[in-house]
């Protein structure tokens, strides 16, 4: 709508008030006519960006910022979903009682050991397998489309699959543990194991997917580097440590964000790992419930609308909390180098 | 230039109304409007759960064709946990409410006690004095008001498998096997340690797990968790007591397979004959015969539990703000008639909540091949008889069942039955604040 801007010079009637800021519009003129159609002109072309940019912000309001004020208002009271009309206020309460919350601080360990030992070999497996996928090979296209279904598979499929791969009596692991004479494990009702299942049902669906991340960027290192280091003498190993991991240093940073992010949400994946009440509270022991189950249970299974806003808050504040920690350990070490 | 002018103008605030009309669209709409069809029918819709089979077997279609200026339109959600948070949300809202709701149970005094007032008063519908005494008393409000008509309960019996049950040297016929726990729990328990004393097979369990016992026992009961008032006694209530020493020590002995009903692992276990016996309320011998296969067809056979209970069951409510109320009333009125609750237990098994249609001929005839021609009929609707008149509910009793049934888990996993109730209290404390 570039267009319209040439219209200044209004009128072929060159006018020094037109031109200047709004206020004094219109001032000196001497015919009103000509004094609204200078207003109009400036609403259009003061407004019209708004307009356009409206949208976002109008849904940015209603499903991003009001949710969110909402949210901290409601944390404050106490309120089941039933009457949500009924609000006792609480103050802070529903937080200092999360703060001593045996289950709250489970939960927020169990976000961390998941998110651990499912972040960490995950991004390590798509990093190598950036790099093998970075080598010419044929039916290379295949290869990076297959590398990527997993990730377009939903998180049910996947999770119910797995589940009955790692079922106790007659799943598929089991089985095979059971031929190199491993005893059976009781993959749900234990702590460490059940954490493993879970993280293997995110390290597959998200290995392709970061290693696609890492290969555009691989590609985007110039060739020559490889041949420079080659021709000093360099290994593969010598070349990927040496020119490939600098290359990438901004996409893995960024995976690292992402995946932070993406652990501290974990919730389908252990809700369909359970199935049932035990979903809903991660296990019976709640050895695997996540901060996202708590939630969960808190608000859609004990209706306590209050505190399962508390969580939520308590949830995006850690998320501000690892971004600053982030960045201040960012320019720590780039100070140092 | 005056127009172009105008037209970016329009442009300008097009955008703007767009943004608004996307942001409120979501508000607009009224389910109350839509009640009837191009064609002049009353749209009747129905929001259920799980298998209620009136979809299923046909019989709204039947009513459709009986009242063809009627069209009925169900929403079945298959998980109960699902379908509530939705209606509660709904309730909450005020909107998206469809014209008849099912109620389950374990929700049934939470209704009652806090969303009565948007419900229809089904207490002068006709031809209602069909129904078991308590039934329709677990969905009255204290002013009289009658929130839903029953659907079916679930008296408890005992699934058992013939085959294992002889392989460990037990009875296999069905009357020898009630006797063998004629009138206490602890006898069932015992059954199970002599199972397992003479079983060859050491890979299989007596019972899936001990939470299906502890249900049966306290369901057996007057009250449970809650006493009339709405206080929580199951601290105090021997009943419950009872319920958890009984099922930890079957448990300590070993006699359970530890696959809680309905989790993950019951199906497979079901289906490869990891255990011998379930408690079974009368819903749930379709998901049995469905899981345990054609392979296992005729294995299976039902015995007397050893106390009537009752676990499980439903009701359908009428919306207040419905506009086509009266109709409603009447199809729930039609659906939950002797007749058609007497042709939903022969096409699926769920018991009738009527008196009269439990002594129907199709009800005590009924038989069910897949359990080797067992008088499912006579055995659930006896045990339906054995049912304490009066049966307290509580506002979170489905939930404090669940604390309870992962109490016991904690127990299968080798933690101590006083840390696993210390847990369980927690928990429950939690909950019910």
């Amino acid at each position: 709508m570039a267009t319209s801007t040439p219209a200044a010079p209004t009128g072929g009637q060159p006018h020094p008030a037109s031109a200047g800021p709004p206020g004094k519009g219109g001032a000196g003129g001497g015919s009103s006519r000509q004094s609204r159609r200078t207003l109009i002109h400036r609403l259009d072309l003061g407004a019209m960006p708004y307009g356009f940019i409206a949208p976002f912000f109008l849904i940015f309001g209603a499903f991003g910022l009001y949710p969110l004020l909402y949210t901290f208002w409601i944390s404050l009271h106490r309120v089941e979903l039933s009457t949500m009309h009924t609000r006792e206020w609480r103050g802070l309460a529903n937080f200092t009682d999360l703060l001593q919350d045996d289950l709250f601080w489970n939960a927020l360990a169990n976000t961390f050991t998941i998110g651990v030992i499912s972040t960490v070999p995950q991004l390590l497996m798509a990093l190598g397998l950036a790099h093998l996928l970075n080598y010419r090979l044929r039916g290379s296209v295949f290869f990076r489309v297959a590398a990527l279904a997993p990730y377009a598979t939903s998180i049910g499929a996947a999770a119910l699959v797995f589940t009955m791969l790692f079922e106790r009596d007659f799943g598929m692991v089991n089985w095979a543990l059971g031929l190199v004479g491993v005893d059976s494990i009781d993959w749900s009702s234990e702590k460490w194991p059940a954490q493993f299942a879970i993280s293997t049902i995110v390290i597959w669906r998200w290995t392709g997917y970061n290693a696609l991340l890492y290969l555009a960027s691989m590609q985007a290192i110039p060739r020559d580097l490889y041949e420079a280091a080659a021709i000093d003498g360099a290994s593969r190993w010598q070349q990927f440590r040496t020119v490939t991991i600098p290359g990438i240093s901004a996409t893995i940073i960024f995976t690292i964000v992402l995946s932070t992010i993406g652990a501290t949400q974990l919730f389908g994946e252990p809700l369909i790992f359970g199935q049932g009440p035990n979903g809903v509270s991660g296990g019976a022991d709640n050895q695997y419930q996540t901060l996202g189950l708590l939630l969960y249970e808190e608000g859609w299974k004990n209706y306590q609308m209050g505190r399962a806003s508390a969580i939520a808050w308590a949830m995006f504040l850690i998320l501000i909390l690892v971004f600053v920690l982030q960045r201040v350990i960012g320019r720590v070490t780039s100070r140092k180098s | 230039m005056a127009r172009h002018r105008f037209g970016s103008t329009l442009a300008s605030a097009t955008a703007a109304a767009v943004s608004l009309v996307l942001v409120a669209g979501c508000s607009s709409g009224d389910d109350a409007d839509k009640a009837t069809t191009k064609d002049g029918k009353t749209v009747i819709s129905m929001g259920l759960f799980g298998v209620m089979g009136y979809k299923e077997s046909g019989l709204l279609d039947r009513y459709m064709k009986e009242n063809p200026t009627i069209k009925i339109e169900a929403d079945v959600a298959g998980d109960e946990q699902t379908y509530y948070t939705a209606l509660q949300t709904h309730l909450a809202a005020g909107s998206g409410l469809k014209d008849i709701q099912g109620i389950e149970i374990g929700r049934a005094k939470e209704l009652v006690d806090t969303q009565a007032d948007k419900f229809m008063d089904l207490s002068k519908t006709e031809g209602i004095d069909h129904f078991l005494p308590w039934k329709l008393s677990q969905v009255t409000a204290k002013d009289g008001k009658l929130l839903g008509l029953g659907t079916d309960i679930g008296p408890m019996a005992v699934c058992y498998r013939k085959d294992l049950f002889e392989q460990a040297g037990l009875p296999t016929d069905r009357e020898e096997v009630a006797k063998l726990w004629a009138g206490d729990w602890s006898k069932y328990v015992e059954a199970g340690r002599t199972f397992k004393q003479q079983s060859k097979n050491k890979k299989v369990s007596f019972m899936d797990a001990s939470s299906g016992l502890f249900n049966a026992m306290i369901y057996g009961s007057e009250k449970q968790f809650y006493d009339e008032d709405g206080k929580l006694i199951y601290q105090d209530n021997p009943v419950v007591k009872d319920a958890w020493n009984l099922a930890v020590s079957a448990s300590d002995a070993k006699l359970t397979a530890k696959l809680p009903q309905f989790q993950p692992g019951w199906d497979p276990g079901l289906a490869n004959s990891t255990f011998a016996s379930t408690v079974c309320p009368a819903w749930m011998l379709s998901h049995i015969s469905e899981k345990a296969g054609p392979a296992n067809k005729g294995k299976w056979d039902v015995a007397k539990a050893p106390k009537g209970a009752n676990w499980g069951g439903a009701f359908l409510g009428v919306m207040d703000k419905s506009p086509v109320k009266e109709e409603a009333q009447k199809l729930v009125a039609w659906l939950t008639a002797p007749e058609q609750q007497a042709f939903i237990f022969e096409k699926l098994g769920n018991l009738p909540s009527s008196k009269t249609a439990i002594d129907l001929p199709a009800v005590q005839n009924a038989k069910s091949e897949y359990f080797s021609d067992a008088p499912i009929g006579q055995i659930f609707g006896e045990a339906a008889k054995e049912i304490p008149n009066k049966q307290v509910l509580g506002r979170k009793d489905g939930n404090i069942k669940d604390a309870f049934s992962q109490g016991l888990q904690l127990v299968d996993k080798g933690k101590s039955a006083d840390e696993a109730w210390k847990t369980t209290d927690e928990r429950i404390k939690k909950l019910t604040r």
